[in-house]
């Protein structure tokens, strides 16, 4: 599967990775190199480890064989590539007893940077939710949670972005908008990571699908 | 954007991380209050339970003062990493640009604030309750202040062990409470101390060394338990 293209250099290189979880092998032998300006979609069902090869990538799990690497240098307990890594997992970091805009700002000062108000007031436009910046998180529905957590990347300059599932609970309209950031990212030269079980629509998208590089013997628990 | 230049203070992060868990916890009053109310509730019905009179009560009041305080303590620890795990914050405090161990060091600061202080300032009044000498009030105080910050930060490193396991208050209680021991018998000899008329100097002297001691080395085991536990 691992598609080697020249024009662009390699950012991110998967190594013949393979992670193993609870005693059970998710997958092996895991190659794949993501050029500047990849939008990868990881597939795979429910249980296949698309969630451990995201956590795997942001540096937060060890791999049980094989290496990442980013620009060369392994990830592991490198701070240079954690400046650069944006990663939303499937929870949402947002507290329900802090307003909309105080994690806004809350999640920006963790990545290291300070909003101003006008920026921050944009970025929560986009995601539909500047007329709720007051609103304690609380009273927000899941799918707007979820959308104070992604404005976040209408902030973020950092280069690589892992996102485990953002579409859960988001609306239609959200999706295509989410899409199109997407996309831009990839424009500007960003390389992007997703788990989704959307068909999504976005030019050059690439997939990698974890059920190709299972063991042999996945299915045998005993 | 991660530029040099724009990044903040480093000591940027505990205090970030110190005034959110204060507002949050601000907001949340009521959980605030249930470590404070055990505390309470179980030393008035000491006299009630065990004996009123002044004397068997003062005679075992320091004991019983410093080890309500270290279980109103340990009842509060399970929830100092849980909100933040179970939510992905933790994950975000891995990732961020600030070093692991600021952060941690934040939130015991916080935690600390909310619970062990309130803890040792009104303990004079509850050693009222169980009639202490007054002469031992002020050690008490000052003990418990001591005492409650090294159990805070001893404790933030079991919470941080068991932080995902479903039922990690029971390990936690057992892998803290060993630590705790010694805390509790020199905070305790210097109220009795301080009440039989000795001077207390050398039992506060040894819990600001523990103080010390636990402040340097806690912080970065804390963080290095949570990078192991957090993303099992």
């Amino acid at each position: 599967m691992s598609e080697r293209e020249t024009a662009e250099p390699v950012e991110l290189a998967i190594n013949g990775v393979s992670c193993v979880r609870d005693g059970r092998t998710l997958f092996t032998q895991l190659e794949y190199n993501c050029p500047r300006g990849t939008v990868l979609q990881v597939l795979g069902f429910n249980g296949a480890g698309k969630t451990t090869l995201l956590n795997a990538l942001a540096g937060l799990l060890p791999c049980s064989e094989g290496e990442i690497l980013w620009r060369g240098h392994p990830i592991r307990r490198s701070r240079a590539f954690t400046a650069e890594v944006f990663y939303l997992g499937h929870q949402v970091p947002v507290k329900p007893s802090l307003t909309v805009w105080e994690n806004l700002h809350w999640l920006a000062r963790l990545r290291g940077q300070a909003v101003a108000a006008e920026q921050g007031l944009q970025a929560l436009a986009q995601v539909d939710l500047d007329a709720y910046h007051g609103a304690l998180c609380r009273n927000l529905s899941a799918g707007q949670k979820r959308r104070v957590a992604l404005a976040q990347l209408y902030l973020s300059g950092e280069r690589l972005w892992i996102l485990d599932e953002p579409f859960t609970a988001i609306d239609k309209e959200g999706v295509a908008r989410l899409q199109d950031l997407l996309q831009q990212h990839a424009e500007r030269g960003g390389i992007a990571v997703i788990t989704s079980h959307q068909a999504l629509e976005l030019p050059g998208l690439k997939n990698l699908n974890l059920s190709d590089y299972q063991p042999l013997d996945a299915y045998d628990y005993a | 954007m991660t530029m040099p230049d724009a990044r903040p203070p480093v000591a940027g992060a505990w205090r970030a991380v110190l005034a959110r868990d204060l507002k949050l916890s601000w907001r949340q009053r009521s959980d605030l209050v249930n470590p404070l109310l055990f505390y309470l509730i179980t030393i008035t019905l000491l006299p009630l339970g065990v004996d009123p009179s002044r004397q068997l009560l003062g005679s075992i009041a320091p004991g019983m003062l410093w080890i309500m305080a270290l279980l109103a303590t340990l009842l509060s620890l399970d929830s100092l990493f849980r909100c933040d795990y179970e939510d992905g914050t933790l994950v975000q405090f891995q990732l961020s640009s600030e070093p692991l161990f600021l952060t941690v060091l934040g939130k015991i600061t916080a935690y600390w604030l909310t619970t062990g202080l309130p803890l040792a300032l009104v303990s004079p009044l509850l050693a009222v309750m169980l009639a202490l000498p007054p002469s031992g009030y002020l050690a008490l105080v000052l003990s418990l202040l001591l005492g409650t910050a090294i159990m805070a930060l001893i404790g933030a490193l079991g919470a941080a062990l068991t932080v995902c396991l479903r039922a990690g208050g029971l390990i936690l209680t057992l892998v803290v409470m060993p630590l705790y021991l010694p805390v509790l018998i020199i905070g305790a000899n210097a109220v009795s101390s301080a009440v039989a008329g000795f001077g207390y100097g050398r039992e506060l002297a040894l819990l600001g060394a523990g103080l010390a001691l636990a402040l340097m080395v806690m912080p970065a085991a804390v963080a290095g338990a949570l990078r192991v536990s957090a993303n099992q």
